[in-house]
């Protein structure tokens, strides 16, 4: 990426107009698209505010495009560059993208909820479009050709006629010209039959020989590393603390601030090891322990609304549930998971004078922006975000607390300060993936329709909570409990809970019904684009060849989520003593229109691989508010061995925006699993991890 | 303080360091060769894989101390002359990583493995790289470039 100069003050908060454009990125074509609130939009309904987008042509023929959606490692990037060289019509090695600056980029909500495509991809493709038409039209003050003679193809504009043609790069010169467009309700792929979109390069040649700088391989001159004193469980208080010891030592600098306490020192084992040198004493809270937490979390509903709830009630979902004659009542329960980001978070903080940047790994660049000025009484104005190249995230890089410490602590020092969990820290100070307990009271007639259905899920989140079933007599509705751990978002969080007791339950009235857990997704679907993928996972699973073998099993799940559709076979084989090996996931998938296969391809391989860990062990064990297997050696996240094979069958609708793919591939890998062991064993598991100790789970704690 | 003397990536690099810090802490803050991840520092994800004299081993589990007169090879000291080696090549031919943090330890194994096993079968690649873990769960991917780069090491008869 180019080097560019930091403005005055950030675009996001300047008008248009006021924004040094051509001094910042030199002259040639600006395009912008305005930045829209939420109570601004056109035909009633909310909808979520954006910042709009903006992009440069320079003289050179290259194109700049500014998003505010940040890379922690999804692939936005490459998808993103395919929208706006396709809008351009130029090649995509000519079009670089800044994402994640707050300086120079558009606000952004954040990258979150797999909303990257369906945000950036309408904004990007609205401002790639109409710098393509303002093109064509200094091409007709140019030529003195109306533009119905005119065409733009490949970073040119021809004439029709064949009768020549004039390059971007020679149209802009000499000139700086804003455009404001118009924006675009969705972007869907240029039709086949134009020039199809064309790839950008094979990126990847920094990250394979090391050269790619994560922002925990930053290095400012002058470079200090940060350590913090932690409290030894949620909710403990410092109650004093005793800093002898550490002003004794020679180059340490330390902060003290309320209950914030850090050191810099020269080398991060030295800050560390300065910590440890800390006396201090905490007052702790009572926490519940593991067994106690199911009732904690029914005991203590959080009061008023969020936006975080839905509900969905029709009928009399009671009275129909009495007349089944099929029913199930069942409580489902998923664990506290971990992200464990495989780069832990990070931030490097440096000052000049009274303005800050700060490098972090945020998903939300501009909230933490916001933050990070709050917990330091700047103004936003003063401070810079930069989102450099992250080791993912999976929602657990959200905000900007790492930043404000760090800032804190390069301020006391005067230098540079860089501040990195490490992998124990990151583990017991971050924050998790909500344990949900989800009850269910469901029946159906005798043929295997439903007829009855009350779904209530306690702290698992209000996402994919509404079953794509049809069935009249209903109630589903979700509620949030005040969590004693520190909760937050996480890659298709709720979608998972949902959608694991969801498919579960569907499984045991099946077989309650004697009806085939196919037969009876296919009854009862409300939805054509599910059962669509759901016939494309069986057919490639040869699901109705299954042979039947003892200590095997197959089972099946669809989700929908966020507009994006998945169905998952998973096949097994169970040993005597109970231990699973996954031998295939057969995975059908369908975001409306694919931008970039081989992206898209890896991101369900991915996710469905990640989501083997949340299905079949991974749990954050506690005790008393502290965290008991904060070590990779204690808590298992997927290996090469627990790698099935993977199919997966991509499912194209290019009439159709893309909808976000970074989630939704994951949501049906547990349920589908559950139900193989049930196939397999005739054990029904309701509980996530579906075998926490390495084997399903004795008669008690299923 | 102690000053020690490395060999890394065929130059001679002198440290003063207290000599029981890590070799990837030297690694990463001492001489910047930040290609080399940490992701633990427990022995237990790969990120920060190394070769001594050949030999894959953790960075974060040997103290600099100890590395003596062994060679150094870093993931920045694969590419020969600006060219990739095979295994590298075929992770950027076939786009085999997402957030790419796992990606240099995997490689560093990856090459160690072709190289004491030319021609490995799919259970020993995957027997061989289950030390490195990949949290976006890209192994099918890593698997499918490091057949690949078996092919291309053979196919071009190129050294790792
Ligand atoms: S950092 Fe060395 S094994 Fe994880
Ligand atoms: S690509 Fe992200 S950890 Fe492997």
């Amino acid at each position: 990426m180019r080097d560019l100069a930091r403005p005055r003050r950030p675009w996001d908060r300047t008008p248009p107009a006021d924004r040094e454009y051509f001094d910042v990125l030199g002259p040639g074509l600006v395009a912008l698209l305005p930045g829209r609130r939420p109570d601004e939009s056109a035909g009633g309904g909310w909808r979520p505010p954006t910042g709009g987008a903006w992009l440069h042509v320079d003289p050179q023929g290259n194109a700049i495009a500014f998003t505010g959606k940040a890379e922690v490692g999804q692939g936005t990037r490459a998808a993103l560059t395919v929208v706006v060289s396709d809008g351009l019509r130029v090649s995509p090695d000519r079009v670089d993208l800044v994402m994640g600056d707050t300086d120079l980029c558009p606000w952004d909500m954040g990258t979150f909820g797999s909303r990257s495509m369906p945000d950036a991809a309408p904004a990007l493709g609205s401002v790639a479009g109409g710098a393509r038409t303002a093109l064509i039209g200094l091409a007709a003050e140019r030529t003195g050709r109306p533009t119905s003679e005119l065409d733009a193809e490949d970073g040119e504009v021809r004439l029709r006629d064949g009768g020549g043609a004039i390059s971007y790069g020679d149209l802009v010169r000499d000139r700086n010209r804003l455009v404001t467009v118009a924006a675009l309700e969705s972007w869907v792929p240029t039709p086949k039959g134009r020039s199809p979109p064309a790839f950008p390069p094979k990126p990847g040649a920094d990250i394979v020989t090391g050269a790619r700088v994560y922002g925990s391989d930053l290095h400012p001159s002058g470079l200090l590393y940060g350590a913090l004193l932690h409290p030894p469980a949620y909710g403990a208080r410092l109650a004093s603390v005793d800093l002898t010891a550490v002003e004794r030592l020679a180059d340490v600098t330390i902060v003290r601030d309320g209950s914030f306490v850090g050191v810099v020192a020269p080398t991060l084992r030295a800050a560390r090891a300065a910590v440890g040198e800390i006396r201090a004493t905490w007052d702790r809270t009572n926490q519940p322990d593991e067994d106690s937490i199911e009732g904690y979390l029914r005991a203590h509903p959080m009061e008023g609304d969020f936006w975080d709830q839905e509900e969905d009630t029709a009928g009399d979902v009671d009275a129909a549930y009495g007349r089944a004659p099929v029913t199930i009542a069942q409580t489902y329960r998923t664990a506290f998971i971990a992200h464990v980001p495989l780069e832990t978070r990070s931030a490097v903080a440096e000052w000049d004078g009274p303005r800050l940047t700060v490098w972090v790994g945020t998903q939300t660049p501009f909230r933490a922006r916001d933050t990070i000025a709050e917990g330091l009484g700047l103004t936003p104005e003063q401070v810079r975000v930069i989102v450099p190249p992250t080791g993912a995230g999976f929602g657990g890089k959200h905000g900007g607390d790492l930043g404000i410490a760090a800032a804190r602590l390069a301020r006391a020092a005067h230098r540079p300060v860089r501040l990195a969990y490490s992998r124990e820290e990151e583990f017991r100070f971050a924050y998790f993936r909500p344990m949900s307990v989800i009850d269910v009271r469901a029946g159906t007639d005798r043929e295997g329709r439903l007829v009855a259905w009350a779904f209530h899920n306690i702290n698992g989140g209000s996402a994919a909570l509404l079953a794509p079933y049809r069935v009249t007599d209903r109630r589903v509705d979700n509620e949030l409990s005040l969590s004693p751990l520190p909760q937050g978002s996480y890659r298709a969080l709720a979608a998972t809970a949902n959608n694991f007791a969801r498919e579960t339950a569907i499984d045991e009235l099946a077989r309650a019904a004697g009806v085939d857990p196919l037969a009876m997704r296919r009854m009862n679907l409300d939805d054509d684009r599910l059962r669509a993928v759901l016939d494309r996972a069986v057919e490639r699973a040869d699901w109705h060849r299954w042979s039947r073998v003892p200590g095997r099993g197959h089972g099946l799940a669809v989700g929908l989520e966020k507009d994006s559709r998945v169905a998952t076979v998973a096949e097994i084989t169970v040993s005597e003593d109970g231990r699973v090996r996954l031998d295939r996931l057969v995975t059908a998938f369908e975001a409306g229109a694919i931008v970039h296969p081989e992206n898209l391809r890896s991101q369900v391989e991915g996710a469905t691989t990640m989501g083997i860990g949340g299905a079949l062990f991974e749990a954050v064990r506690f005790e008393a508010g502290s965290v008991k297997n904060p070590h990779l050696a204690q808590y298992r996240v997927p290996r090469f061995s627990d790698l099935p094979e993977l199919v997966v069958e991509l499912v194209d609708r290019p009439d159709l925006p893309p909808s976000g793919a970074g989630e939704t591939p994951m949501i049906a890998v547990a349920p589908a699993i559950g139900n193989a062991i049930c196939d397999a064993t005739g054990t029904r598991v309701r509980r996530l991890p579906l075998t926490p100790d390495g084997r399903i789970p004795g008669p008690d704690s299923r | 303080m102690t000053e020690i003397e490395l060999r890394v990536n065929g130059s001679l690099r002198t440290v003063a360091t207290q000599p029981d810090r890590s070799l990837l802490a030297v690694l990463r803050e001492d001489l910047r060769l930040t290609g080399t991840k940490y992701g633990c520092g427990e022995g237990e994800c790969g990120s920060c894989t190394v070769l001594l004299d050949g030999e894959a081993v953790r960075s974060c589990q040997v103290s600099v101390s100890e590395v003596g007169s062994r060679s150094v090879t870093t993931v920045e000291g694969l590419a020969k002359d600006g060219r990739l080696n095979p295994v590298q090549q075929a992770f950027v031919e076939l786009g085999s990583f997402q957030c790419g943090y796992c990606t240099p330890g995997m490689v560093v194994r990856a090459t160690a493995l072709l190289r004491s096993n030319p021609m490995p079968s799919r259970e020993e690649i995957r027997r061989g790289l289950e030390g490195n873990l990949c949290r976006c769960c890209g192994y099918a991917g890593i698997l499918r470039a490091i057949e690949r780069a078996v092919e291309l090491a053979q196919g071009a008869r190129r050294d790792l």
